[in-house]
């Protein structure tokens, strides 16, 4: 249980905890960790403001991150034998704003981010904004918005989350 | 020691009635034959003219592994220039787009060329006076590509003189282009929403052949859309279905309904399946936009127009398209192993947003490099750009539902499992390939 207004500490906590989910491939606790309208966003454009009418790289609310995370497991996931690896390096996240009113609490993090198959090492660098509420004395995702610093590249395929 | 170079014969070997050569995947020297004659011989997609809008904007592209710039010429037309400068090579633009005003001016040495790639002027011209200057090849200017055809917006070029003229090169395989303008009520695309890159570490005619593959997305996807099926029936009962799972769903459909939605296959190895249904045919109304539709055309010719509902149209040899969806994917080769997949997305102009908005829905979900679907396939393909090494067996089998004979059938509708417009693909490759050795 958190307080009904979260510390600083806390937030930054939250950020680091759940790209340790992530890490350590425990993607229905992080799953658990989205709002019932949280969206995980991952544009396309640098500095895109538009999810609909704007392609993106990744805008999943949460029955299509429930279904990647369900895809993972899949015994015909061809795609994932052998499995992908990942790992996160924060910086130290940042908290843009704290309004109590709306509920709602912003944080910043830049990050680099690996991920790995077979011989298959990629690098990004990314920073994830978080817009965290409370509910219930949790603290959930409204929306985790990663925006890679070569959003626009051309990628091999990225099959985990950063 | 060249193999293919200049060898007819060796080339036309590799493509047998109902299997292909290995090393039309793998080889090297293969690869470097299809940029020179291939690529050179067909009508190849450069890009929209909805990119270049104004006089003097360009778009920075490939055609095989040529760079070229499509620009709009201060005459209005689209002109494609080789994108390098006459002097030292330089490549013009730095940028993939942008507006060079009056004209290009190369950053290098400042020598100056309308958009219509001819020399203007250069620094210091006295330099040039009494050495023949004016027969090099660099006061010819910027090369203009040739064979340059804007067709509704589509432009196309072909870098060869010799090949097909552009009518005789598509034929009736352009009523899938026409189709997709059709759906705009003002008879426009617009290209919108951002290009998805996705680099593909295997060679570009494996992508082609997906595009009427229908024998592998109830196999290769049961893990993406398979699982999106599962994870909605979990849904409560009554639950609204998003479009996400509109759009996955069909790809589970059974082997009857690849069967019955036919395929028809074209002259010169266009094709595409979804002649009589498609996996896009029951996607939900969008509201406002029949009623658009029939106000432009008339009922009876606005619901002929919708009910068209192709899925894959392959224009050989790089290209396919989407009219339902008005979605067009481009296979640019870049070496034997190695492509780049661009899908690009289009707003008809004058219909409600949702539908691009789907249309949006659909490039994410099914070609971006975070895509499900997308990592089902190229698993795939790079598997076999692996396995194709081995030396168990050098041939590649594309014989389902053949008939001896079908060569000489055009604009031929069958079933929709066939591997026929594989084989056109591949009749066609081994014509173009060889019309210029």
């Amino acid at each position: 249980m958190i307080s009904a207004v979260p510390t600083n500490q806390e937030l930054i906590d939250f950020v680091y905890h759940e790209a340790r989910l992530i890490d350590q491939h425990r993607f229905e606790e992080w799953l658990a960790l989205f709002c019932e309208d949280g969206r995980y966003w991952m544009p396309l454009e640098w500095g895109q403001t538009d999810p609909r009418l704007t392609c993106s790289l990744m805008d999943e609310d949460k029955l299509l991150l429930t279904i990647r995370v369900e895809r993972l497991k899949g015994n015909r996931t061809f795609s994932q034998k052998p499995k992908s690896r990942c790992h996160h390096v924060l910086q130290a996240p940042q908290i843009d704003s704290s309004d109590e009113a709306a509920n709602a609490y912003v944080t910043w993090t830049p990050m680099h981010y690996i991920e790995t198959r077979l011989d298959e090492q990629m690098l990004f660098a990314a920073w994830a904004t978080h817009t965290l509420t409370v509910d219930d004395g949790r603290l959930m995702i409204k929306m985790k918005r990663v925006d890679l610093v070569n959003c626009d590249a051309a990628f091999g395929s990225i099959q985990l989350f950063m | 020691m060249p193999r293919y170079a200049g060898n007819v014969d060796a080339v036309r070997s590799l493509v047998c009635e109902t299997e292909v050569h290995r090393d039309i995947y793998v080889d090297e020297e293969v690869f470097q034959l299809e940029m020179e004659h291939l690529f050179a011989n067909t009508w190849v997609y450069v890009g929209h003219d909805s990119q270049t809008p104004n006089s003097g904007d360009f778009y920075g592209t490939m055609i095989g592994t040529q760079p070229v710039l499509m620009v709009r010429h201060t005459d209005g037309n689209v002109k494609v220039l080789y994108n390098r400068c006459p002097h030292k090579g330089t490549r013009i633009t730095g940028e993939t787009h942008g507006n060079t005003g009056k004209f290009f001016r190369c950053p290098y040495h400042a020598w100056s060329f309308n958009t219509d790639g001819s020399l203007i002027a250069l620094p210091l011209k006295n330099g040039y006076e009494n050495t023949g200057f004016e027969a090099s090849h660099a006061a010819q200017g910027m090369t203009a590509v040739r064979h340059v055809r804007n067709y509704r917006g589509f432009v196309f070029a072909k870098l060869n003189d010799g090949g097909a003229t552009f009518e005789e090169f598509f034929g009736e395989s352009l009523s899938s282009l026409d189709n997709m303008v059709d759906r705009s009520p003002a008879g426009r695309l617009e290209v919108a929403g951002g290009v998805l890159r996705y680099v593909h570490n295997c060679n570009w005619k494996m992508l082609v052949e997906n595009q009427t593959d229908t024998c592998h997305p109830m196999v290769a996807h049961a893990s993406s859309a398979g699982t999106a099926v599962a994870v909605w029936n979990k849904a409560p009962p009554g639950a609204s279905k998003p479009m996400a799972v509109e759009i996955f769903a069909p790809f589970m459909s059974p082997y009857e309904f690849f069967e019955n939605m036919g395929i028809r296959v074209w002259d010169n190895g266009h094709g595409h399946t979804g002649v009589h249904s498609s996996i896009h045919a029951n996607y939900s109304a969008v509201p406002g936009y029949f009623e658009k539709m029939a106000a432009a055309y008339g009922e009876i010719r606005a619901k002929a127009i919708l009910d068209e509902n192709r899925h894959n149209t392959v224009y050989f040899p790089n290209l396919m398209v989407k009219g339902p969806i008005q979605l067009l994917r481009l296979f640019k080769p870049i070496s034997a192993n190695r492509t780049l997949v661009e899908s690009w997305t289009f707003r008809l102009v004058d219909a409600p947003d949702v539908l691009l908005e789907r249309t949006l829905m659909y490039n994410r979900l099914i070609n971006a490099p975070t895509s499900v679907v997308g990592h089902d396939d190229l698993e795939m393909y790079e598997r076999a750009q692996e396995g194709l090494r081995s030396n168990g067996n050098a041939w590649v089998n594309v014989q389902r539902l053949y008939r001896p004979g079908e060569a000489g059938e055009v604009n031929a509708v069958t079933n929709g499992t066939t591997e026929w417009q594989m084989r056109n693909q591949f009749r066609a490759w081994a014509k173009f390939m060889t019309m210029s050795m």
